[in-house]
């Protein structure tokens, strides 16, 4: 497996672990018991799919022909890379801010998730990232549904709560171009960016719609480069916490 | 190894298998819930399990793997390999029919045979889940999410009582 293969499932997964562990921010701090356990649930959904593919990623660092010293782990590749070596997507690493902000992010990201799996999954040249995209989607149909329903809800809500989410918009939607700007590893990954935005696009047009709720035009600046490693301040702290144990006791495990 | 292992000794390690209980859900054996996939002696001798994870997320599958390897040395069978596979997907439609009684006498409501994950409607009704405890359909839905990945909550409007949904998948 070449390099950008390895940078393209290892941007897959950090993207999925930073959501999770921003997501898991809520934990016990939800606005009533089942969300807070529908948003942990997602969560933990986010970091299994990250375990895949970190394992699937580091069995094939180990192999390739610059292999580390000490093996690559999916443990490793989670707490012991720097902030320049992360891929996630800018959104992911977003603050929570309210409710409405936390569910829009997971409504912004899950949809693009859900086609871009798509994709994995039937263009099945590697059998194993179309497994973990097959199984992956299973529960990604759960999270589409969950976080339309949310925003639904909060935009044609209160006064309040549509205001919040007047505001969410206008936060996360600068972080949602990059998503369909290919990174230059993932220009090699034969994947149709432009259909997915297409069908992104609909998606949210549609649930938007129905909550009473739209998005800025097309002028807008779009930050991009957290697929290549430049984050926003955000991503520094997460991984402070993150990896805190590993790196103050190496090795530790409990 | 203390004993020859032969391709008839799958039998005896399937009915092991059936005595080890899900860790989150103890009324199910591990081969109840479908989790185990495959049983096979390889040519060396070697017993190789597969198993599959329900949700990618799964947070017992070390435990079923430990379990699985202490409860065959039990019964004599050392150095079994365990496959964790993902391919195909688990469903709630590899649940033994014996493993749904037993999950509606625990009080959780058994999956439904009729996939229904795939439904991107939203706010689409809730499924007509039957109460574990009195068996009305005059049920509703709580939340998709519950205590564990698998479940849904649950309430039922005739007896009042708030239950756990093995949802499909």
């Amino acid at each position: 497996m070449n390099k950008d293969k390895i940078d393209f499932i290892l941007s897959l997964a950090d993207s999925s672990l930073i959501l999770a562990q921003r997501n898991g921010e809520w934990c016990g701090h939800g606005p009533v018991l089942e969300q807070d356990i529908a948003i942990t649930n997602i969560t933990l959904d986010l970091i299994g799919q990250a375990r895949c593919l970190y394992q699937y990623a580091a069995d094939h660092i180990n192999q390739s022909a610059d292999q580390p010293v000490n093996p690559a782990t999916e443990d490793s590749l989670a707490f012991l890379r720097t902030e320049r070596e992360f891929k996630n997507c800018l959104l992911a690493e977003q603050s929570n801010g309210d409710w409405g902000q936390t569910i829009l992010r997971q409504f912004f990201f899950s949809t693009y998730q859900y086609f871009l799996y798509q994709q994995l999954k039937d263009k099945g040249t590697d059998t194993t990232l179309s497994a973990i995209a097959e199984k992956s989607l299973k529960e990604i149909t759960y999270h589409v549904r969950w976080s339309s329903e949310w925003v639904i809800r909060l935009g044609d809500g209160t006064e309040e709560s549509k205001r919040r989410m007047e505001a969410g918009i206008e936060n996360l939607w600068p972080y949602t171009g990059e998503l369909f700007a290919p990174a230059d590893y993932e220009e090699e990954m034969a994947i149709d960016f432009k259909t997915i935005k297409t069908k992104w696009a609909e998606k949210i047009n549609s649930v938007l719609t129905e909550a009473t709720l739209t998005h800025p035009d097309g002028g807008i600046f779009m930050h991009t480069g957290g697929k290549t490693g430049t984050h926003t301040e955000q991503l520094g702290y997460i991984l402070a916490e993150m990896q805190y144990m590993q790196r103050a006791f190496p090795g530790c495990e409990w | 190894m203390d004993k020859k292992i032969e391709i008839s000794d799958t039998t005896l390690i399937w009915s092991v298998l059936e005595s080890i209980p899900d860790p989150e859900i103890p009324v199910l054996t591990i081969v109840d819930l479908g989790i185990v996939r495959n049983v096979a002696i390889s040519v060396s001798g070697i017993p190789e399990i597969t198993i599959t994870a329900t949700y990618t997320g799964c947070p017992a599958m070390d435990y079923i793997a430990a379990s699985v390897r202490m409860e065959l040395a039990a019964s004599g069978f050392t150095g079994v390999k365990i496959i964790n596979s993902i391919s195909p997907a688990w469903t709630t439609d590899w649940m033994s029919e014996e493993g749904k009684k037993k999950l509606k006498e625990y009080g959780i409501a058994p999956p439904n045979t009729k996939q229904q994950v795939c439904d991107q409607s939203l706010f689409a009704e809730g499924e007509a889940v039957q109460c574990p405890q009195c068996s009305s359909y005059n049920t509703y839905r709580i939340s998709e999410f519950g205590s564990t990945a698998c479940k849904a909550l649950y309430q039922c409007n005739d007896c009042k009582e708030p239950f756990d949904y093995f949802k499909c998948h």
